[in-house]
């Protein structure tokens, strides 16, 4: 295994610095996401992933071009970090005919099948089978690619998640569950769902499954922990899980905060944005040495600039036609 | 109990069902994702928690499933189980222990036991619902010999409806259109019942019958106000009970009318307007002076896109077309108009996302 600790130190410079920029680029858009969402144009329901960019970040810069991904509800962040082309992101959560399903799903049903991104759909644990099922196409077809599913922890309630992560340790499917375990299902704390004694990776675990927890905050961590992870997958060793402890900003849909409303307390959240992913890690790098001003400073005004570019054209581009609706619903054989 | 009516909407008077019900039996329980949180699911179970106690106003593990299963076995036991759902889409995980096993309970073990469960699921449309968040599949449901299905239009009906739901010594499917939550009406205060079967006539007329399921009922109205201006007068009726379904209501204003427009919330192919159109067939044919029609959705997923709002939900007009079609009236392109501003995509005009 070849973690970002024992890489030389050029190479963990250059993950570094991509790290940082993946978490800065997801973030942004999201923000921008947020800013436009009263203009009322984006008429979807919207789950940001504001305060969780590690994740996504260190997961995919572990991940070759042509592995795969799927997600949930929350998935833009995933759908970034993959690769996932930003103008038909944008241009899908304004239902436009440009968006990455034509406007038929927009934001909770992603997709980029360039990107290896399979799909995101918000029923939750739908898609756990199914990214299963694709390592398990793979593995008969002898390619050596490895899926990622990613959850949140409630993800891990409904009994698909068991029945594939059952299946997953079986046939040794080269398959990483990432649970992002933010510690709520919208207004649902763990406590009235899973019992304090255990903890989320244990239950992976107990299919004999590779499992491990970490701190979904820090990107390099979550690199670290992942690259191991897709190594082992890619081996032929079998499925991994890791538990990612993280933490949601924002409200669980929408673009505002929701920390009044009784739910959780503020106290809570301000511990956890003390755990700013970014903020957190751009100051690790200057602390190392490692940290580029006016490079970052760059990189901040290229990526405002393709968001920019990305809101303008989908704000611009036609919406699908109306005689269009029928279209799609069996594929022309 | 006497009973006063005051205005409340929709939303309210399920929460005053739920409020009667857990207040006069210690058996009833509401279960749910997100039962007891602070938005009260959708303003249904405000409070609740806070009066009733966490342990009869519980939030659940994300587990349909397991869930609903688990809640058959309470109810064989002893309580009286509402499992909640958000959207009836989240419910669907759930299809074995409510068809196969609550459904069949009471049958399959020669009358030995009883099944006092409710299944309330919420239909989703518009902003984004998309494929996942809106299917109307109360159809299905209505298909399962064992369940009863119920899917009220009006307060005063969700309120008599839920509780008759909750009193039933069987699983009793209740579904209830989110663009009805708004709506106000008169709702008597304390305990009543709205029996399960009877369907109810919301307009009287003469010169056609439609016949409308749950959020349809308003555009039907709508429609016949419409109507009423060319001089037709329509009978609206809301079915408010698809299993058991009340044909002798329905049979009446046919023999009446001799036209029938169906107007539901679900898609024409093998749904409950079908099932009417049988009905008609069967036990009206001599009375039909016209084919009857149907004003379903089309025959695709709903796409998420606003601009194909339009396209994809049949409204008043779509009903007014049909009524005319019936009557062999021209047709007039003036029914399909969308209105100048008018913002198909939204509950309600105060509605501005994001779910
Ligand atoms: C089967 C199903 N049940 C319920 C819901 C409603 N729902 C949408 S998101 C969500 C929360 C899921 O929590 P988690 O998996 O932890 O993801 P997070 O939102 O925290 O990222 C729920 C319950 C759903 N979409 N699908
Ligand atoms: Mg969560």
């Amino acid at each position: 295994m070849l973690a970002a600790a024992t890489l030389p130190p050029t190479v963990a410079t250059a993950l570094s610095v991509r790290l940082l920029e993946s978490m800065v680029r997801i973030r942004f858009v999201e923000e921008a996401i947020a800013r436009h969402y009263a203009g009322q144009q984006m008429r979807c329901p919207v789950h940001l992933s504001i305060g969780q960019e590690a994740a996504a970040a260190g997961v995919c810069a572990a991940l070759r071009a042509d592995d795969l991904a799927m997600s949930g509800h929350r998935s833009h962040a995933h759908y970034l970090a993959k690769g996932g082309d930003l103008p038909a992101m944008i241009a899908e959560l304004y239902g436009k005919a440009t968006g990455c399903c034509q406007g038929r799903g927009g934001s909770m049903h992603l997709v980029d099948l360039a990107a290896g991104f399979v799909g995101a759909v918000p029923i939750v644990g739908s898609t756990i089978p199914i990214a299963t099922g694709l390592a398990f196409a793979d593995r008969q077809l002898k390619r050596d690619r490895v899926t990622v599913a990613f959850l949140g922890e409630a993800a891990t309630e409904e009994g698909v998640f068991h029945e594939s992560a059952n299946f997953a340790s079986l046939h040794a499917l080269p398959l990483v569950f990432v649970c992002e375990n933010n510690l709520y299902s919208v207004y649902s704390p763990m406590h009235v769902r899973q019992p304090a004694h255990r903890e989320v990776w244990q239950l992976a675990a107990g299919h004999g499954i590779a499992a491990h927890q970490g701190d979904g905050n820090d990107p390099l961590a979550v690199h670290e922990l992942m690259h191991a992870a897709v190594a082992h997958a890619r081996a032929g060793r079998g499925p991994v899980f890791l538990e990612l402890k993280t933490y949601r900003w924002r409200e669980h849909c929408g673009p505002g905060f929701d920390n009044h409303i009784g739910y959780r307390t503020e106290a809570e959240y301000l511990a956890w944005r003390e755990r700013d992913p970014i903020a957190r890690f751009e100051h690790r790098l200057q602390q190392s040495g490692e940290f580029d001003e006016l490079r970052h400073a760059q990189f901040k005004d290229a990526v405002e600039a393709e968001i920019a570019a990305a809101f303008a054209a989908a704000q611009l581009a036609p919406f699908p036609a109306g005689t269009s609706l029928l279209h799609h619903v069996y594929a022309e054989s | 109990m006497k009973s006063s009516a005051r205005e409340l909407t929709y939303a309210e008077a399920i929460r005053d069902a739920f409020a009667v019900a857990l207040e006069r039996d210690p058996r009833v329980l509401l279960l749910g994702l997100g039962v007891p949180d602070p938005k009260g699911f959708f303003g249904t179970t405000l409070g609740l928690q806070k009066q009733f106690g966490a342990d009869r106003v519980m939030d659940m593990p994300c587990a349909e499933n397991g869930m609903t299963g688990v809640m058959l076995g309470a109810a064989l036991n002893g309580l009286r189980p509402v499992i909640n759902h958000q959207r009836l889409d989240f419910a669907l995980l759930a299809m074995d222990p409510m068809c196969t096993q609550a459904a069949k309970w009471h049958y399959m073990f020669g009358g030995a036991m009883k099944m006092p469960v409710v299944f309330r699921m919420i239909i989703g449309r518009g902003w984004g619902q998309g494929p996942q968040h809106s299917q109307c599949l109360h159809s299905w449901f209505a298909h399962i010999p064992g369940l009863k299905v119920v899917m009220p239009t009006t307060p005063h009906d969700a309120k008599g409806l839920l509780l008759a739901a909750i009193e039933d010594d069987n699983p009793v499917v209740f579904i209830e259109h989110r663009w009805l939550h708004h709506l106000k009406g008169e709702v008597p205060a304390g305990h009543y019942t709205v029996p399960i079967g009877p369907a109810r006539r919301a307009r009287a007329g003469r010169d056609v019958t439609i016949v409308a399921f749950s959020y349809m009922v308003l555009e039907a109205l709508e429609a016949a106000e419409k109507l009423a201006e060319d001089g037709i007068d329509a009978e609206v009726i809301d079915v408010r009970s698809l299993r058991p379904l009340d044909q002798s209501l329905l049979l009446a204003s046919l023999r009446k009318t001799g036209r029938l427009v169906v107007a539901d919330t679900g898609h024409s192919t093998a749904g409950m307007a079908a099932e009417i159109l049988a009905i008609a067939g069967e036990s009206a044919f001599g009375s039909l002076r016209a084919a009857p029609r149907r004003v379903c959705f089309p025959d695709c997923p709903t796409p998420t896109s606003p601009s194909l709002s339009a396209e994809y939900y049949p409204r008043a007009g779509h009903i007014v077309a049909a009524v005319r079609a019936t009557l062999q009236r021209p047709p007039n392109d003036d029914d399909l108009l969308v209105p100048a501003g008018a913002e198909l995509d939204k509950p309600n005009p105060a509605f501005t996302g994001p779910f």
